[in-house]
């Protein structure tokens, strides 16, 4: 209401400003003589300097002031006589002050109708950062800590601050560059190479890629009792195939949890589902001979099916992960490249190919 | 609620414009003085309104109110609080504001000098400056307005372009307003002159105060322009003949040719319809300067709003303004009444002169920036039109133009005597010829024209010297009378000679540059680069921090003629907001001479360095500036403040009257 109230005052104002001339008219026509006289007086004066200072003669100069006279008389002649405060004077006063009565505020109100906000408050940054306690505004103060790692890069504070933020927001590939700038910048502790390495398990959709265990490797060198790091590196395990050992892992892992750890319900759901899930257990009891025949078998089937034609990016990534698996590296390439010529329309899937190329180390054998 | 206010404040201006356009002409064609009179307070309470506004935005900007899209466009809480302040006008909107601030702005000062305008004039040029106001307020408010909200405001801002976080950029675009619509009001006069169907040197002399001002500081806004141009983008060069740079020469030039004839006309009662043509010509050629820039029709560095939907707008204007006017020309210039004839050897025929010749300039820069741009639309070839093309048809114009310029200037009106004035410059031009002999026998070998180009500029600054000589030394005997007499020459008689001497030092600041040299290395630290005097040896390539910027900062030593120097810093630096690398070129000032380091990229262990060597080179902008300061001294000839004192007396008798 207060802002209405503003609105009125200064409508009021820019309309009395207006009208006030028409109150205060003084002479109702207008009278150029004088300013004509007093132009051509000054012109008179200055052809005399002119002549004084030799830059005319005496005879231009006598031309020049006949000339000048002359247009005195021009410019003074004809000239309406004053009319004086007339009837249709003051009619015309009151038709314009009706114009400006409903043009102005008319105008105003259907302009700022249209675009403005009356009801939006100022938000200077100072106001919002200064807002206390749980009220604050998150998104100023991320957007500060950013601001300010980008002027700090060497903050390693900062970023083991700003690293698990990016993690929990999904933004992986962010809080990978943090996990590593803050491990780089003096903090390779083993929550750091812990955070690293889920980072990059995350950005590869839960695989736990070589550099990702390189860096729970690191973190358990630092500290040997991470779970996070024992935790994703028996998945790795499971991720290998060996599912026992997955679960070996996992059991240690629950047995060293202190009580009331609340990562322990996560672990024990783990090893559940690597318990539960029969057909490839079937296998994993099998004979050593057997079960590499059954594996290889199993294989051999999904190879032969993708030939045949289709396939998506996942199958293909699951046959050329078991072909390096199981050693067969001529076999993995010619399936890489199989695949590439398949999903070729597909830019995403190519980069998705490219990178597990990379990460298996096939690289070198792809055109 | 500050910026609410500000966006009222701007849709109220926008109904007090429509009536300081409407209710003066209302009282011009009643001869009624009351009604007329409404557009002087209009213009005061519309620049109060406006000014309120631009108050609101700049305040948004200080505060980093992200809460209003153009500051959280166009601006970054980590920004020094100079370049959040000049944020403001650094886009579209912000500049658009300033624009119509300063075209009230000049409203306010017409409506207050009520002694030197004579009141008919006024009430119409108030009238049409209101109508143009009305364009330009609707146009910022409803296609591109500042006080857009966000909901919920963002955290932070986008930045403004790095290339103008730069005190250069911070204060040339308010210059070049000043100048573009500074024009507006001579406009505003020519179209009231037309409308009231009478035009005298009486309005000459009105003008003419107007006309100055709108062109120092559109000589000032160029020249700032160019020098930022200079050390800013990295490429060495002052002036490239860019569309956006031509847009604000060609007003220039027509403004130069409209200053010279409104002293014919003030003079002689002469050169009417041209100079009305001329005022008209000028701001059109303003506003078409706005529309290239604004509507998209070419990208540049200035490329903030390119929206279709603004283009439209401005061009409806542009033919709103420009034909509106052309017509009311047409159809009462006939009307007016021809000034006497006038001998063809005289001070006011040099004037003719000098107008053709700028207006075929002007012409001729029209037709290279525009022709392209025409091209393009209709049959969609781009062909680029540079240097090369201005090169062989812009100075082949103005060479002429400048060698004529110093006998000109010593004519008398009416009758001048050609012979003495060939014999008082006789002097100036065997100096400056001799200078030009000499130049080229020391460099032989070097370019050719560059030295007779630097005569000219010679013969510019010794004529306008020798001419004012003349005047004080004349028929004064012994220093205290010719002291005297220099200090009753009339201000603008000192104008006229500094201006003209600024053009002759920015000619030889401009022929230098065929002495300039350059290199272009790849530089290890420890390895040396030479280009003509200067030689610098790269020192060490460093990281360094700003505000809202990472700057590699490479140190160089620098030797000339091989004795050493202070070392010399160029940088290349990254805003971090937009991600956008700018180049700090490290300028060396001898004198007038510069030695000016830009970087490349890094190559290798490597980093690209390129070194000029700028003999003269600060001659160009020195030049403006003393072309500006003669503007200055002109304007401040007491002779423009007519009869004030007997004005304001014939006025008081009538008001107990009442």
């Amino acid at each position: 209401m207060m802002i209405w109230a503003i609105f009125a005052a200064m409508t009021g104002g820019a309309i009395f400003a207006l009208l006030w001339p028409l109150s205060h008219g003084g002479k109702a026509a207008f009278a150029d003589k004088a300013d004509a006289a007093s132009l051509y007086r000054s012109q008179v004066a200055e052809i005399d300097r002119d002549l004084a200072r030799a830059l005319i003669g005496s005879a231009e100069a006598e031309a020049a002031r006949a000339e000048a006279a002359r247009r005195l008389l021009r410019a003074t002649a004809g000239q309406a006589a004053p009319a004086g405060e007339t009837e249709p004077s003051l009619r015309r006063r009151r038709a314009s002050s009706a114009l400006m009565l409903s043009v102005v505020p008319l105008m105003a109100l259907l302009v700022y109708g249209v675009y403005g906000s009356p009801t939006a408050p100022d938000q200077p940054l100072a106001a919002r950062v200064a807002e206390a306690g749980p009220r604050q505004d998150f998104a100023v103060v991320f957007a500060r800590m950013e601001a300010h790692l980008a002027a700090n890069p060497g903050d390693a504070r900062g970023w083991s601050l700003i690293a698990p933020i990016y993690l929990r927001q999904g933004r992986y590939d962010d809080a990978e560059r943090a996990y590593a700038a803050a491990a780089r910048h003096g903090r390779p502790e083993a929550e750091i190479w812990a955070g690293l390495g889920e980072a990059r398990t995350l950005a590869a959709s839960g695989v736990v890629t070589a550099s990702a265990r390189e860096a729970f490797s690191e973190a358990l060198k630092q500290d040997p009792g991470n779970a996070r790091s024992a935790f994703y590196l028996a998945v790795a395990k499971e991720q290998d195939g060996d599912r026992s050992g997955a679960i070996a892992a996992l059991r240690q892992l629950l047995a060293s949890a202190p009580p009331g750890a609340d990562w322990a319900g996560m672990v024990r759901a783990k090893i559940d589902s690597l318990e539960g899930a029969p057909a490839r257990d079937a296998i994993a009891s099998l004979p050593a001979g057997q079960r590499d025949a059954a594996i290889r078998g199993m294989v051999e089937g999904l190879a032969s099916r993708l030939e045949a034609g289709g396939g998506s990016l996942e199958e293909w990534t699951r046959l050329i992960r078991a072909r390096t698996v199981l050693g067969q590296k001529e076999e993995a390439r010619a399936a890489a490249l199989k695949a590439r010529e398949r999903l070729g329309q597909d830019a995403s899937a190519l980069a998705a190919l490219d990178a597990l190329t990379d990460e298996l180390a096939l690289k070198e054998a792809s055109p | 609620m500050i910026v609410e206010i500000g966006h009222y404040a701007l849709a109220l201006a926008l109904g007090v414009s429509i009536i300081q356009a409407l209710v003066p002409l209302w009282g011009l064609s009643r001869h009624d003085r009351a009604l007329a009179s409404v557009g002087a307070s209009a213009a005061l309470v519309s620049f109060a309104l406006v000014a309120l506004s631009f108050a609101a935005l700049v305040a948004s900007y200080a505060r980093s109110d992200f809460s209003v899209a153009n500051v959280y466009a166009n601006s970054h809480s980590a920004q020094p609080l100079i370049y959040k302040l000049t944020s403001v006008w650094g886009n579209h909107e912000g500049s658009l504001l300033l624009w119509v601030l300063i075209l009230t702005l000049f409203g306010a000062l017409v409506a207050l000098s009520r002694n030197s305008l004579p009141p008919r004039l006024r009430a119409g040029a108030l009238a049409t400056q209101g109508l143009v106001a009305t364009a330009f307020l609707a146009f910022t408010l409803l296609t591109s307005n500042p006080f857009q909200r966000l909901s919920p405001a963002p955290a932070e801002g986008q930045d403004l372009n790095p290339i103008l976080q730069d005190l250069g950029l911070a204060i040339h675009p308010p210059l070049l307003y000043i100048g573009y619509v500074g024009f507006s009001m001579t406009y505003a006069f020519a179209v009231a002159a037309l409308i009231d169907g009478r035009i005298d040197a009486m309005w000459a002399r009105a003008v003419r105060p107007w006309t100055l001002l709108a062109w120092i500081f559109l000589t000032l806004g160029i020249a700032m322009g160019s020098y930022w141009a200079y050390y800013e983008l990295g490429w060495g060069g002052w002036w490239f003949w860019d569309p956006v740079e031509n847009a604000s020469f060609m007003p220039w030039l027509a403004g130069t040719a409209l200053l010279h004839s409104i002293v014919v006309m003030e003079k002689r009662d002469a050169l009417k319809v041209w100079t009305i043509l001329l005022a008209i010509l000028t701001f059109s050629l303003s506003l078409l300067g706005t529309f290239i820039v604004r509507s998209g029709v070419l990208t540049s560095v200035h490329s903030f709003a390119s929206d279709p939907a603004r283009g439209l707008f401005i061009l409806l204007i542009l033919m709103a303004f420009v034909g509106g006017s052309l017509a009311l020309f047409a159809w009462r210039a006939p009307l007016l009444r021809q000034g006497g004839l006038f001998a063809p050897v005289s001070r006011e025929s040099a004037l003719v002169v000098n107008n053709v010749f700028l207006a075929t300039a002007c012409a001729t820069v029209f037709i290279g920036t525009l022709y392209p741009l025409a091209l393009e639309m209709v049959t969609g070839d781009k062909i680029s039109v540079g240097a090369p093309f201005f090169d062989a048809t812009f100075v082949p114009i103005m060479v002429p133009l400048l060698l004529i310029l110093p006998i000109g200037q010593s004519l008398a009106w009416k009758r001048g005597d050609l012979l003495g004035a060939a014999q008082r410059n006789a002097a100036a031009f065997g100096l400056a010829l001799l200078a030009a002999l000499a130049l080229i026998a020391f460099t032989r070998g070097g370019p050719v024209l560059a030295p007779l180009a630097v005569g000219l500029g010679l013969f510019l600054v010794l004529g306008a010297g020798f001419d004012l000589g003349e005047r004080i030394a004349a028929r004064a005997s012994g220093w205290p009378a010719m002291f005297s007499r220099a200090k009753g020459l009339p201000r603008s008689a000192w104008g006229t000679a500094f201006a003209h001497a600024g053009v002759g030092l920015s000619i030889i600041g401009i022929a230098a540059s065929a002495w300039s040299s350059e290199a272009i290395g790849t530089l290890k630290p420890g390895e040396k680069l030479t280009a003509g005097r200067y030689t610098i040896v790269l020192e060490s390539v460093s990281l360094r921090n700003g505000p809202n910027f990472r700057a590699d900062v490479a140190r160089f030593q620098l030797f000339a003629d091989g004795r050493e120097l202070a070392p010399l810093e160029a940088s290349k630096r990254v805003y971090t907001a937009r991600a956008m690398p700018t180049t700090e070129a490290g300028i060396r000032t001898q004198w007038l001479s510069q030695a000016y380091v830009s970087l490349g990229e890094a190559q290798g262990d490597g980093l690209a360095v390129r070194l000029y060597d700028k003999p003269m080179i600060l001659l160009i902008w020195i030049g403006s500036l003393v072309m500006a300061f003669g503007g200055a001294l002109s304007l401040t000839d007491r002779r423009f403040r007519l009869a004030a004192p007997r004005r304001a007396a014939a006025m008081a008798a009538p008001a107990p009257a009442e």
